[in-house]
């Protein structure tokens, strides 16, 4: 059934002017740039003038849109509303949610990534010196992707080059350990090993093993810990020699090392956080690792 | 006759006046922006209210500094590891009053963690988490926690070596945490290795989320204190409990007053009676 209506025109009648006004900024505004004397007062000239406001009309005047519900009543259509609204919302949300989601955790379960850094012919290192070696995880990325490894040929193995490649992050909070012992600037070597990657190596002799500047960790020259915070060994890096060239691949952390040198038996383990329990009955807090 | 005169408006300040209230009364009527904020500043505080009471107010002031010098700083800075440092000391050196404004985030940064604490120590102190204001304590120790988070982003922007390796150290840290902690580490850093996108994220939430968040924080807290109403001092003799408890005994809703509900805004000082 129609509403009945009682014959009221709406106060104040429909006008034109939301229109006027706009049509006056957009022109005061570009009178601005193209004539600040001529055009801008127009424009603000025809955004001026107000419209006629109707005197309000007080709430317990004139007819109800509908009659209140009653106490308890619901009608279809408003549960339909309530609903929709949820219903859309949530999927919208959903929607929303989670890509951004995924972008913002994905790194948490991201791999390490492969790298391969040739450090060069393997006749830079002589038997049984160390060598502080610099170099570029990535060279594209630049200085951030700059590492440092301390790095002693032990001869051959059976045949096989045999290297103790140390990592110099601290295994308890990753600060960079240094040499205990002096290092030889003015035995430097530096040279490029393609694709960008610059490799130095500095002479060194770590009599006192290694020593962290951050809360005083100490390691021995197998990277074994002997005092201080660090809770295992250093990490180590994976290598290969390819073509008479000494390559880095993955690090990997270590439980300890038993025995020294080529014949040094390496308990290995993944990649570890610094300061995460590899070992001992504190590894249960660490389950799970990002995958490697 | 000297009171009637003075009440007696000159024209020419009635016209002023229409001219002053037009505007506020064109937005109030518009918007009832107007009756927030009485809503918001015109409240009943306590007559013992001291300056302790003030820290929270610092600490905000501190904050919106903090907003505030930091939007301009970020103009000028440059997240990327190649430029970041250098577009800091562009902002140190060059930039016209760029050593005052960077100093002022700087030192502010401190200046905020330090009044946090100060707010949360008079608040503890003087008893006012108690009911029913666990819920703002609650939210106050969310302000906290991300407060230093704020601190701990802000720290790596400038990429010097102390802002590398302190975050290093920061990030391991996180990673220490049993069982989740190697993933919080590579979700700070961005991945297994610290590189370009763990400053293009630390300077994202530094700007963007952390600060969202402790505003929408902020809004509820300042939301709650207006609500409840400020406590007293634990030596006030309004305390809760005290003797015109019996008084207020019924509120406008018919529930008990006083002891557990702010006390209703018709509650006049002095009617207690034993004062006098
Ligand atoms: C961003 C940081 C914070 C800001 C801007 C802030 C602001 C304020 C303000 C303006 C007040 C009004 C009363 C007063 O100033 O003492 C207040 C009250 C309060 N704050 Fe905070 N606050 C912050 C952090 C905290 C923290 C860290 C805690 C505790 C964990 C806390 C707990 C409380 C409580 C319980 C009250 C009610 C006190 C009462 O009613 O007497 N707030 N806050
Ligand atoms: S980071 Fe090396 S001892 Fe703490």
């Amino acid at each position: 059934m129609e509403p009945e209506h009682r014959d009221q025109p709406h106060l104040p009648g429909p006008t034109v002017y939301p229109i006027g006004f706009a049509a006056g900024v957009a022109t005061l505004l570009v009178g601005l740039v193209v004539s600040p004397t001529v055009i801008a007062p127009i424009g603000g000239a025809i955004a001026m003038p107000a419209p006629a406001t109707a005197p309000a009309v007080p709430a317990d005047v004139g007819e109800a849109a509908m009659p209140p519900p009653a106490p308890g009543e619901r009608f279809a259509r408003s549960r339909f509303l309530e609903g929709a609204t949820l219903g859309l919302g949530g999927v919208i949300g959903g929607v929303v949610t989670v890509p951004v989601l995924g972008m913002a955790l994905g790194p948490a379960f991201g791999k390490q990534g492969k790298h391969r850094v040739d450090l060069g012919s393997i006749d830079n290192f002589p038997q049984g010196d160390w060598e502080i070696a610099h170099f570029f995880l990535h060279p594209d990325e630049g200085e951030v992707t700059r590492r440092t490894a301390y790095i002693r040929y032990n001869g051959l193995l059976s045949g096989k080059p045999s290297f103790t490649i140390i990592s110099n992050r601290c295994a308890h909070l990753g600060c960079p350990v240094q040499p205990n012992g002096p290092s030889f600037p003015d035995q430097t070597k530096n040279f490029g090993t393609g694709g960008g990657q610059e490799v130095t190596l500095i002479k060194m002799l770590p009599a006192g093993g290694f020593g962290c500047p951050c809360h005083g960790g100490q390691y021995d020259t197998e990277g074994n810990r002997t005092a201080g915070p660090p809770v295992r060994s250093l990490d180590r890096y994976e290598y290969a020699i390819d073509n008479g060239h000494l390559i880095l691949g993955k690090t990997y952390s270590v439980a300890h090392v038993d025995g020294t040198g080529s014949t040094a038996v390496i308990h290995r383990y993944g990649l570890a956080g610094p300061g995460q329990h590899i070992d001992g009955w504190e590894q249960i807090f660490y389950p799970l690792q990002p995958p490697h | 006759m000297a009171i009637a005169t003075r009440t007696r408006k000159s024209p020419r300040r009635e016209r002023l006046e229409a001219a002053v209230n037009y505007p506020i009364d064109w937005l109030e009527e518009r918007s009832g922006l107007i009756g927030g904020i009485r809503y918001f500043l015109f409240r009943k505080v306590p007559g013992d209210t001291n300056w302790f009471h003030t820290l929270g107010s610092a600490t905000l002031t501190a904050f919106l500094v903090q907003a505030v010098t930091g939007v301009i700083l970020a103009m000028y800075y440059k997240p990327e590891p190649k430029t970041a440092y250098a577009s800091i000391q562009h902002i140190t050196n060059d930039v016209t009053l760029g050593w005052l404004v960077r100093g002022m985030h700087k030192w502010g940064a401190s200046v905020f963690i330090i009044l946090m604490f100060f707010h949360m120590a008079r608040v503890f102190l003087f008893g006012a988490y108690k009911y029913p204001r666990e819920l703002n304590w609650i939210i106050g120790v969310m302000l906290l926690v991300i407060g230093m988070l704020e601190g701990f982003t802000g720290y790596l922007l400038p990429w010097d070596q102390t802002a590398y390796w302190a975050t290093i150290v920061g990030i391991n840290l996180n990673g220490t945490a049993p069982f989740l902690g190697p993933y919080i580490a590579q979700f700070l850093r961005g991945g297994a290795e610290i590189g370009p996108d763990t400053l293009a994220r630390f300077y994202s939430m530094h700007m963007l989320l952390i600060p969202g968040a402790i505003f929408a924080l902020i809004g509820l807290h300042l939301y709650l204190v207006v609500r409840l109403g400020v406590s007293s001092p634990p030596w006030s003799k309004e305390a809760a409990g005290a003797d015109w408890v019996e008084e207020q005994e019924v509120s406008t809703d018919g529930r008990r007053a006083g002891l557990t509900r702010p006390v209703p805004r018709n509650y006049v000082r002095g009617q207690r009676g034993d004062s006098a």
